[in-house]
């Protein structure tokens, strides 16, 4: 499993890159494990808000399907389009091209209370 | 999934080489089985594309013998036993006296008097109580040879050369719906041309006990066709693509085989059977509903019981629904009414917040393999 340092993690699997105000979020690589392949990914649209641990999108897996929840809040900044055709990046990269979107944060001290990338492994050695 | 109901769930002969293979194990109809591999979509199109071995034996088995073994089967199923002749198989419903769906079933004939049934994982116990108190008055034997029974599914147009490499009788007059005793490897098998993929291939029937290294066998000797080892996430969007009806889903104890288009199975002109009465009423008061296939006009996958509407109105839910993989959108089996039944009718199903735009076609979805 991986489970790269210099990311940010949830409960339900959503990971976030922080880059100054903006942050990258994506969902991990057990959770896309767990999913199995990906065929659809909903998405914010662009611009819209986002709120801290509300649902902001939906991943469609071929056996289930399940909700995004947004690690932080903040406005809709980028969407991977890249997505649209080819969902299955989610499983193939998802930690590089298989992101979801990019926000503007509106509180980046919310970071602080996600998971280090220690307590996240901790927490999927729990579930499995 | 805990500890300790895994040590409940049952587990096949091949059990030990999922682990090895990677596979993740669920729990399903009381086993534990292989949902996937590598993939549920490259697993599918193996299948589609050259050949995969399953290890479906989960499904129940039921021995019937004595001298009045058709006359009981022609009691219990639908189907007309009467027409099959030795080594032959035939595909059933049984009902209840109201119509409904005890399960669907593979008749195989060995002789008048010899017949095995292979039933659903889930329905296995029920379906034994109900033959076993069906067949109280009749001069039969009925065994449940499910725990000794292990089955193999090799499905995709490679099949019948990689098996044939392993089997001592010839495959190539092996007809559809028919089967061979046969030795493959070193194990003494049933061999039937049957499946639930749409594919040219076959099913394998043999002592649980001895089984373990034939899945080994067929794989290794598969290497040159690619042969992959397929789960039972692949097995249902592969039946769905043919629209199959799957027992639990699109037929159950409440719905009728006639509305979900299970109508050439049920042979009202013949003798008596079980359910006929209501059947036959069924039928001249007409049908209500219907099943039908659809497939989502936009990105989406349906699921089961999401709703269905006709011009925004409800007519209905999803009993089946996947991402098709081979036609790269979203698939189903619902029931509607009559009057929105029509092969091109425009629908919608609900999936979360939006409805999304489908159209009723007739399955199968994508052209079936198997040799009629």
């Amino acid at each position: 499993m991986e489970v790269p340092k210099d990311l940010r993690y949830t409960m339900e699997h959503e990971w976030v890159r922080v880059n100054g105000s903006k942050g990258v979020i994506g969902i991990t690589h057990f959770a896309q494990d767990q999913l199995g392949d990906v065929v659809f990914v909903e998405m914010p649209a662009p611009d819209s808000q986002v709120t801290k641990e509300n649902t902001m999108g939906v991943v469609e897996s071929v056996k289930t399907v399940s909700d995004l929840y947004a690690p932080a809040s903040g406005k809709v900044i980028a969407v991977n389009t890249d997505l649209e055709t080819q969902p299955e990046l989610v499983n193939s990269e998802p930690y590089g091209k298989g992101w979801i979107i990019e926000i503007e944060l509106s509180d980046p001290k919310e970071m602080e209370s996600l998971l280090t990338p220690e307590q996240y492994i901790e927490q999927c050695e729990k579930e499995h | 999934m805990s500890q300790e109901s895994s040590t409940q769930l049952k587990t096949t002969p091949f059990y030990n080489i999922h682990k090895e293979l990677g596979a993740k194990l669920v729990p399903f109809a009381g086993w534990n089985m292989p949902i996937q591999y590598k993939g549920v979509i490259q697993e599918h199109l193996c299948v589609r594309n050259g050949v995969g071995i399953f290890d479906v034996s989960h499904m129940g088995e039921m021995d019937i013998r004595g001298k009045e073994a058709k006359k009981l089967l022609q009691k219990l199923v639908t189907n007309d036993i009467e027409k099959m002749s030795d080594h032959s198989i035939l595909y059933t419903v049984m009902c209840y006296e109201g119509g409904g769906v005890v399960d669907d079933l593979l008749v195989h004939r060995f002789s008048e008097d010899h017949y095995f049934l292979c039933v659903n994982a889930g329905n296995s116990d029920k379906d034994f109580q109900w033959v076993q108190k069906i067949a109280a008055p009749y001069d039969v034997e009925v065994l449940d040879t499910s725990a000794e029974t292990a089955q193999l599914a090799i499905q995709g147009k490679d099949a019948e050369p990689l098996l044939q490499r392993l089997c001592d009788v010839p495959l190539n007059d092996l007809r559809y719906y028919h089967f061979k005793k046969a030795k493959i490897h070193k194990n003494d098998c049933i061999i039937s041309r049957t499946g639930y993929t749409g594919e040219d291939g076959f099913e394998i029937y043999t002592d649980s006990g001895l089984a373990g290294p034939l899945f080994q066998k067929i794989l290794e000797e598969g290497k040159s066709f690619n042969i992959q080892p397929i789960g039972l996430a692949a097995r249902d969007t592969l039946r769905l693509e043919m629209g199959y009806a799957l027992y639990g889903n699109d037929i159950t104890a409440k719905t009728s085989p006639l509305e979900a288009g299970l109508g050439w199975v049920v042979k009202l002109q013949k003798e008596d059977f079980i359910g006929k009465e209501s059947l036959k009423n069924q039928k001249e008061a007409g049908l209500k509903r219907k099943l039908v296939g659809i497939k989502l006009l936009e990105r989406g996958v349906p699921r089961p019981h999401y709703p269905v509407f006709a011009d925004g109105q409800p007519v209905g839910e999803l009993t089946s629904g996947t991402f098709s993989p081979s036609l790269n959108m979203g698939i189903g089996l619902c029931y509607v009414s009559l009057e929105h039944s029509q092969v091109g009718s425009r629908l919608s199903v609900g999936i979360r917040n939006q409805q999304v735009p489908a159209e009723i076609v007739k399955p199968p979805f994508v052209p079936t393999g198997v040799k009629k």
